[in-house]
């Protein structure tokens, strides 16, 4: 089972509703709570975007489904706040003269990252099945998937890793191309899907 | 706040309350600066947006040898024309063909390409999209407003890791007498993520 965030494949979501000539911040809340992740930030003792995107991934599903992406920021913003221990939760609820729904607490997960580049452009490779309870960036759909590696990127700081702590583990990226059909058995048979991986998440086929 | 007999969470309090009370804790411990929220936002409200990735479809247009680098190191070919920066420092650009057609999605978050395309729109942010566009992106695509045949292959780009991606529409046809600064002005955000043609 995956968390709320991780979206790609679901059903049951309708068209996308697009908007004309849509400003950049819809309400001045929505301005100020964009400035306020980096506030927060500046206090966490490991400020990655890989934490900041987890403090999001740790929402309520419920509340993160129901909720604008500059309502996201803010939750993670002030769950940082008060996890770094720079305001506490009873003191914004009192000043918001209400519930301030934050994230729930991390759960570490055990994970050493394989540190390398194993593979090249035009090798075959399965996406590691199991997933670990953390912050991770291998979309739910392509768990257990063959894929072809059709670039090889630069090597990054592992995701998984350095979400949860100061530790990196730097290994190789990828691109990897999917058939749409051999994700969802009622897929466009002339469409693929390319999703960007790190080594991690591969294994040989 | 009312007692909660029925288990049900409380009400979260208003959000423009929610922001504000963070705002001034944060403003206390030293957190928020005076020209904070101006400093982060200013840019993307008055200079980095799509016009900046137009004048790179544009350039690439007219310029074989300027797509020649486009495509093969975006973020260099990009920062000829002086964008980049947060959300760009790896880009990559996918061309569309007859054949081919790019479109460009974050499931994860909403990654985008900031420094050409500008801060994203709600439906690139919002379930909907991210959701349907890696499973039924020509059904989408048709929703949208862009009606691709059958047979036209659909590329979609993820971009889960470090990449971001541009998508290089097709220059439309009867525009061999356009100056390259009239045919930036044809080239919408749209177009640049894969959601509409030219």
């Amino acid at each position: 089972m995956e968390l709320a965030h991780d979206l790609g494949g679901r059903v049951g979501f309708g068209a996308p509703v697009v908007e004309d000539d849509e400003p950049v911040f819809h309400e001045p809340w929505e301005r100020t709570a964009r400035a306020l992740v980096y506030a927060a930030m500046g206090a966490h003792p490991n400020p990655t975007t890989s934490a900041f995107r987890h403090a999001i991934e740790r929402m309520d599903p419920g509340h993160y489904l129901a909720s604008s992406y500059y309502e996201h920021w803010l939750t993670a913003a002030a769950s940082v706040a008060v996890e770094s221990g720079v305001v506490t939760s009873e003191e914004l609820e009192t000043l918001a003269g209400g519930a301030f729904p934050l994230a729930r607490p991390e759960v570490p997960p055990q994970v050493d990252g394989s540190g390398e580049q194993r593979f090249a452009v035009g090798d075959r490779v399965r996406v590691v099945a199991v997933r670990h309870g953390g912050h991770t960036r291998c979309p739910g759909y392509l768990r257990g998937r063959i894929g072809a590696v059709t670039r090889v990127d630069e090597r990054f700081s592992l995701p998984d890793v350095e979400a949860h702590s100061t530790q990196r583990v730097v290994e190789g990226t990828y691109g990897v191309r999917f058939p749409a059909r051999d994700l969802w058995a009622d897929a466009d048979p002339h469409a693929f899907v390319h999703v960007d991986l790190w080594d991690s998440y591969l294994e040989p086929t | 706040m009312t007692t909660d007999h029925h288990h049900h969470p409380p009400e979260p309090a208003p959000i423009e309350r929610r922001v504000a009370a963070l705002e001034q804790l944060l403003t206390e411990r030293g957190l928020v600066t005076p020209d904070l929220v101006d400093e982060v936002n200013r840019a993307y409200e008055e200079d980095i947006g799509p016009r900046n990735g137009a004048q790179v479809v544009a350039r690439a247009w007219v310029d074989p040898e300027y797509k020649r680098r486009l495509l093969l190191d975006g973020t260099a070919a990009i920062a000829e024309l002086g964008f980049g920066g947060a959300e760009g420092d790896h880009m990559q650009v996918v061309e569309n063909t007859d054949a081919v057609h790019n479109v460009v999605v974050c499931t994860l978050c909403s990654c985008y390409p900031w420094p050409v395309l500008g801060l994203p729109p709600a439906w690139y942010k919002d379930p909907p999209y991210r959701a349907r566009v890696v499973r039924e992106p020509r059904v989408v695509l048709a929703e949208m407003g862009c009606r691709l045949d059958d047979d036209v292959e659909i590329a979609v780009w993820d971009s889960s890791a470090e990449q971001r991606y541009l998508v290089l529409p097709q220059r439309p046809a009867g525009t061999d007498d356009l100056t390259e600064e009239q045919l930036a002005e044809l080239v919408t955000r749209d177009a640049m993520i894969g959601v509409a043609r030219l």
